[in-house]
């Protein structure tokens, strides 16, 4: 480190250069997995379609990041009537 | 063949509707036959910003719903015959924009122009999609500042996903139009610099616009700023824009540093 370090002012914008780097990586990264969770949606409803009837809208799919795993969170309401004549 | 240029920024404020209006200016100044587009319907701005509030009759809105021609909306600049503008609405429906009437007005513009500038509103919906919808280049408008950086992030995300031209598969071209940038505080490391926003976007460099009194100036007035003065700073830095925008050479000057002796003399004036 420089002597003359001591005396420089500290400035804002490397702060601000460091942390838009930061969070950009990560934005960018989770655009494209909104994308992902939307296509995990779209298949993982046809193969369960191809067995029992179930609505659209009851079919949720959930991505969460953790600090070291990310978790993948399906929620499928399958009617009564249905389950029954299936089993 | 007529080129089709969407300036965007997703964050409001930061100098769309001004570099719309001077970039504009700027390419009918070379005599080329340009239209401005105001999409920023409910917010219309873009009229009082060229001077020519007081002549809309019709607007954007009024064409894709039938009610007017496209020829009865657009207004001709009273100092430039190569300038038109087309205003939007002041209605606050944003559905009044539908997708296939804002494809048959560009379509309509386009046998008509060298050059359709779309002024986009902010944010990230409806409006902002649909400027960008039919774009051949993007003029991605950016403040050297937090907010904005992040927002130009999101919204090249957008013009590499939502546009005609990427769902072609085809990539898009886009341009970083870095405006009110203060030398004296990048100097001072207290704003991001040049180098720091072209980093974390990677698109090439348009232009840099200094933060500057004459853009005030030109608005009090009714006048794009390469209009109202075209030998100001921020004129100067539109002039060089729309140039390379036209697709020539010409070497890029960060306001504030030293541009040799005949820089120096116009800077001078421009100060
Ligand atoms: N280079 C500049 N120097 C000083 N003021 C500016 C500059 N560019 C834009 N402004 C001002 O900033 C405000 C917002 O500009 P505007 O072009 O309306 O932004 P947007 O269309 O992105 O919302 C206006 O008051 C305008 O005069
Ligand atoms: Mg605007």
């Amino acid at each position: 480190m420089s002597i003359f370090s001591l005396f420089r002012k500290q400035t804002s914008a490397p702060v601000a250069r460091e942390r838009l780097q930061v969070l950009l990586a990560h934005e960018r990264a989770s655009v494209g997995q909104s994308d992902l969770v939307a296509i995990l949606r779209e298949e993982i409803l046809a193969v369960i379609a191809k067995h029992v009837e179930i609505d659209d809208e009851r079919v949720s799919v959930k991505m969460e990041r953790g600090e070291h795993v990310t978790t993948l969170e399906v929620d499928i309401e399958i009617p009564v009537t249905v389950t029954i004549r299936a089993a | 063949m007529a080129k089709v240029v969407v300036v965007t920024s997703g964050k409001g404020g930061v100098g769309k509707t001004t570099s719309s209006a001077a970039l504009g200016a700027a390419l009918a100044q070379r005599n080329e036959k340009t239209v401005v587009v105001d999409f920023d319907v409910g917010l219309r701005n873009l009229d009082l910003v060229m001077g020519a509030e007081r002549r809309v009759v019709y607007d954007l809105v009024n064409v894709i719903q039938g009610d007017a021609k496209l020829t009865q909306a657009v207004i001709r600049d009273k100092r430039l015959d190569t300038l038109y503008l087309l205003p939007a609405s002041q209605t606050r429906d944003k559905d009044s924009l539908t997708p296939e009437g804002v494809e048959r007005v560009m379509n309509e513009l386009k046998e008509q122009f060298d050059w359709i500038i779309c002024d986009s509103p902010a944010g990230i919906e409806r409006g902002a999609t649909l400027a960008m919808r039919h774009a051949d280049v993007a003029v991605v408008v950016t403040n050297p500042e937090v907010s904005s950086v992040r927002d130009s992030d999101r919204i090249i995300g957008l013009l590499d996903a939502k546009t005609e031209k990427a769902e072609r598969g085809e990539r898009m071209e886009k341009h970083l139009l870095l405006t009110r940038y203060d030398p004296a505080r990048a100097e001072r490391g207290d704003m991001l610099k040049v180098d720091d926003v072209l980093e974390i976007l990677s698109i090439p460099l348009l232009g840099i616009v200094p933060e500057s009194m004459d853009v005030l100036k030109a608005s009090n007035i009714g006048a794009p700023v390469t209009l109202a003065d075209s030998r100001s700073a921020p004129a100067l830095a539109y002039l060089d824009a729309a140039r390379r925008l036209a697709g020539e050479t010409v070497p890029m000057t960060i306001p504030g540093e030293k541009r040799g002796i005949f820089g120096k003399i116009f800077g001078r004036r421009a100060a």
